[in-house]
């Protein structure tokens, strides 16, 4: 398997990374290197075996939907990169 | 007192032989002096150590000391600290100063313990040699022209350089143990879900876990005293007893079974690495065990299964980091999704955007099937190997890393090669069992070698008790290095 172009650019817009042509091309280069290692893993027979996410087969536990959290709103806000009137400011979304 | 134990640290300060202030003082001095060479650390606040090492000084003096009261010990920077900036080695949260505490951070504040500083590691964790950190390579005191190891490169530094007691590490795929090994230190990853993640920045979830690194064993047991325990914030930590660490150090090794895997003693491994590994195994003999040979025949697949399931988390995780409620973002930008892309090209470093690449590939529509539930299939094989394994053994040995330090910039241009670095690690990584590392000699160009311990699910105590005994044979573990 070879990644094109056109491959990486869309991983790249997927994964919101502004990229130049000339970092595609290096990505290009270095994801196929580490594609081939990843191969390596396609020819092994893994019929009828469980995928696993977690060593110990737990369940999720459950919580009471109960409040935990005290508000800190301005704790939080604080280290935001631009905030007003205790709002996040972004660009305009909705014209 | 930079030579001594944490248990004659705790015991010199219960005994008012020093205080905390002057014990935390006397490292931000050695810090000034010996840091600026080996960089191990990204962030200093005497004002917030010296503030606890007063606190920790009131409650020896009224009698309510606990083991790792008042001694300094560092915190990796993925770790969240309050009032710390946190930055987990990223231009990302070049400006992140945490409004909470991680759970670990919480446990050895109620310990006690002074926050002596946050240590370098690689960006979010990802690397293999410390050198992808946003605020630069980290050296090995050894040579320091040589890498520390990854990712917490900075805190094994620190630790075999005497800038702290004792400190922590978090492993992911090998993170506390290669360290460890290129440093010429002890460092322990415990089970998954030992360890609390609430509050430690995540890289891949169902791989990564918090532990001790140190100077020997018996260090390692008191910090894992403090650092092991359920909480309720992290919803894969595990509701078990509380367990005394200690309790088996001094236990004898007679009649324990050794388990030494075929696969990590075939090619790869430098001769220099096995002539000391083959000495440690020797040692052991003396001290009581027996070898038993076993096979991990899937733990070759270890490394493209982590390649595919780590930075497919990664990439899930990492998304969080959008330039709105906090962390870097751009100073110019068009429209939302201008911003987002701009935001985390230039705060994200090279290596962390190859792993979301990765990630987000092996996520997207049509390839998931392919390798991402292939990846977690051969997870499972592999986790059944050692399964097997331990019906005829207590513990596993081997190499920790097929090499000694590599040289800084060595391995840059080529993620690959990095990546096979962490060739012996991962596979326990990816079971979930605890692992690792202790000095046990020296290489070519006079270089560490670390001995991997490998243990069955929550044989923590056990593998301390092991390595212990063999820090009372043999004193690779004390050597210190010599003119940083």
């Amino acid at each position: 398997m070879s990644l094109s172009t056109q491959d990486v650019e869309k991983v790249a817009r997927l994964a919101r990374l502004a990229m130049t042509g000339e970092e595609i091309e290096t990505a290009r280069t270095q994801l196929n290197g580490i594609f081939n290692l990843i191969a390596e893993m396609q020819a092994v027979d893994t019929d009828g075996v469980a995928p696993m996410s977690h060593s110990q087969n737990l369940t999720q536990r459950l919580r009471l939907d109960t409040v935990t959290e005290a508000n800190q709103r301005e704790a939080f806000q604080a280290i935001a990169p631009q905030v007003e009137a205790g709002l996040y400011l972004v660009p305009k979304v909705i014209e | 007192m930079f030579e001594s134990s944490l248990k004659q640290i705790g015991d010199a300060l219960r005994a008012k032989k020093i205080s905390s202030v002057e014990l935390t003082q006397s490292y931000l001095d050695r810090m000034a002096q010996l840091n600026p060479r080996l960089n191990a650390y990204i962030t200093l606040n005497p004002e917030l150590s010296l503030a606890q090492a007063k606190a920790a000084d009131a409650r020896l003096a009224a009698g309510t000391a606990e083991p790792l009261t008042g001694i300094p010990i560092a915190q990796k920077d993925i770790f969240c600290a309050k009032g710390w900036l946190t930055t987990c080695g990223s231009k990302m949260l070049h400006n992140f100063v945490s409004p909470y505490d991680a759970h670990i951070i919480s446990q050895f504040n109620t310990a006690g313990a002074v926050n002596l500083g946050k240590t370098n590691m690689d960006e979010f964790a990802m690397g293999s040699s410390n050198e992808t950190s946003h605020y630069g390579a980290v050296k090995n005191p050894w040579d320091t022209t040589r890498v520390p190891g990854g990712s917490s490169g900075g805190t094994a530094s620190a630790v075999a350089a005497r800038l702290c007691a004792a400190a922590t590490g978090t492993d992911t795929g090998g993170s506390i143990r290669q360290p460890a090994a290129l440093c010429g230190i002890s460092g322990l990853k415990p089970t998954y879900g030992v360890c609390s993640r609430y509050g430690m920045i995540a890289f891949a979830s169902s791989l990564d876990q918090a532990g001790p690194m140190g100077r020997s064993a018996e260090d390692l047991a008191l910090m894992m005293n403090v650092m092991a325990g359920f909480d309720e914030r992290d919803s894969t930590s595990l509701q078990r007893d509380r367990e005394d660490y200690t309790r088996d150090l001094n236990k004898p090794l007679n009649g324990l079974r050794i388990g030494l895997p075929k696969e990590f003693f075939a090619a790869g491994m430098g001769s220099d690495v096995a002539k000391a590994i083959e000495a440690a195994i020797a040692e052991y003999k003396k001290l009581g065990a027996t070898i038993v040979d076993i096979s991990l025949p899937n733990s070759k697949l270890s490394v493209p299964v982590y390649y595919v399931l780590a930075p497919a988390e990664a990439s899930s995780n990492l998304s969080r980091f959008d330039g709105v409620r906090y962390g870097y973002r751009a100073p110019e930008y068009g429209d939302l999704t201008d911003m987002y892309e701009q935001s985390r090209a230039q705060g994200f470093g090279a290596e962390v955007k190859r792993r979301i690449m990765i990630g987000t590939y092996v996520l997207s529509h049509g390839y998931y099937d392919a390798y991402y539930i292939q990846a977690q299939k051969i997870r499972r094989l592999i986790a059944q190997d050692f399964v097997e394994a331990f019906k005829q053994c207590d513990v596993i040995m081997g190499p920790t890393s097929p090499s000694t330090a590599f040289k800084l910039g060595e391995k840059g241009d080529d993620p690959v090669q990095m990546y096979l670095s962490d060739i012996y690690t991962i596979a326990v990584n990816l079971a979930g069992l605890p692992g690792m590392s202790i000095p046990c000699g020296f290489g070519d160009n006079n270089m560490p070698v670390g001995l991997q311990i490998i243990g069955n699910y929550f044989d923590e105590a056990r593998m301390l008790n092991v390595a212990h005994q063999y820090q009372l044979a043999t004193d690779w573990h004390s050597r210190a290095p010599q003119g940083i």
